[in-house]
């Protein structure tokens, strides 16, 4: 009997455990071949076939389509640079200059992935559409509240995420630092 | 008492197992990747247009509403498949996926380096299968193998603004993905 209720006990143990790490790890991703420059993070394995079973779950749960490496790479940001959470209720500055590319898209999402309404029908930027300054560097305001040049409304989000996509890039699995990839800077600027 | 510490090292330990079993199944039996999500909306063998990205209509997460975006869901056990897609202005790629939403293969317009992008995708038995003379003759034609017999074609085009949009979905629509037959292939126009 006793022996009955132990093994029943490292049976339901081994359940709760082995299925808790692996939603932990489908749900929040793993550090497993990430590259992060400042605030950015991109996963350029995911593009390829030697992709790790990790991100493999993660992208099977989700329902998306990674992008292939042929094509380009996704950098995701939810934080500022200095590491905190993107608001959509507060001013954030996205500035500086993107990596070679022959084009790239900043996007907003919502924690799920997905595009966040407005009336301006304004979901992200390419790099033609973009406003640039005299040097070629540009400011995109994320904020909840309508600004000049080149903004992007946040719907009033508490949380949102930002992918830059550069297409036809050599930014990929060789990539290491921000020598190679100068990333925007995030700052948050103002909060009500 | 040190029963029940062995226990739970052996439960915590067997966990592990079911960990890694359910990370490496988890692929398998997921329901609602993208490779099901798609099923319903498009057809085999053929191109099929997606609709463009935006709040109301969450086909997949993470899609950029920059691009217009075609699908091929294919089946080479019929044949091998024959793939061409007019390049547009802006920028165009073509991206291959597995069933299990593996991206093995992804080429861009000017990787590609013509007008239209032309591929032929097979599995490798019928690669092999091809008789050597007529791999000579179609030396200029990009091969790719595929390591399942089922998958997705993803073509995308970019419209760099908004009102370009309509253009890029129009060069799209001149796609076409179909199983090649068995008369050897005319000769292409470029």
């Amino acid at each position: 009997m006793r022996l009955i209720l132990i093994s029943l006990l490292a049976l339901c143990l081994a359940a709760v455990v082995g299925v808790g790490i692996t939603w932990m790890t489908a749900t929040k991703g793993t550090d497993l071949g990430t590259l992060t420059i400042g605030a950015w993070t991109a996963r350029p394995k995911t593009g390829t076939a030697d992709i790790d079973p990790y991100s493999r779950a993660t992208i099977v749960r989700n329902g998306e389509l990674p992008i292939g490496t042929g094509d380009g790479v996704a950098f995701t940001a939810t934080t500022d640079d200095s590491r905190k959470p993107l608001d959509g209720r507060c001013d954030v500055i996205v500035s500086g200059v993107t990596p070679a590319a022959r084009f790239w898209t900043l996007t907003l999402y919502d924690g799920k992935g997905h595009l966040v309404a407005n009336a301006l029908q304004r979901y992200g930027f390419t790099s033609q559409e973009i406003v640039r300054g005299a040097d070629g560097a540009f400011e995109i305001r994320v904020a909840s509240r309508s600004r000049a040049g080149n903004w992007l409304p946040t719907g009033g989000l508490e949380r949102y995420a930002l992918m830059l996509r550069l297409y036809d890039t050599p930014v990929g699995v060789a990539t290491r630092t921000q020598r190679d990839a100068p990333m925007p800077a995030i700052a948050t600027v103002g909060c009500p | 008492m040190i029963r029940l510490l062995y226990t739970i090292v052996a439960g915590v330990l067997l966990g592990l197992v079911v960990h890694l079993v359910s990370v490496l199944a988890l692929p398998r039996i997921a329901t609602q990747d993208a490779y099901s999500r798609l099923t319903p909306l498009t057809q085999l063998n053929a191109v099929t247009a997606l609709p463009s990205a935006d709040p109301g209509n969450a086909l997949m997460p993470f899609m950029d509403p920059a691009f217009a975006t075609a699908i091929c869901r294919y089946d080479l056990s019929g044949g091998a498949i024959k793939l061409a897609v007019p390049v547009s202005q802006a920028y165009t790629s073509v991206s291959f996926y597995t069933r299990n939403e593996i991206a093995y293969y992804a080429i861009n317009d000017r990787s590609a380096g013509r007008k239209v992008i032309e591929l032929d995708l097979m599995t490798e038995a019928q690669h092999n299968e091809l008789p050597e003379d007529e791999e000579i003759t179609a030396a200029d034609r990009l091969i790719i193998d595929s390591p399942t017999a089922t998958g997705l074609i993803v073509m995308k085009a970019l419209a760099p603004e908004p009102g370009l949009m309509p253009q890029a979905q129009a060069s799209l629509a001149a796609a076409s993905c179909k199983v090649q037959t068995d008369v050897p292939p005319k000769q292409a126009k470029r």
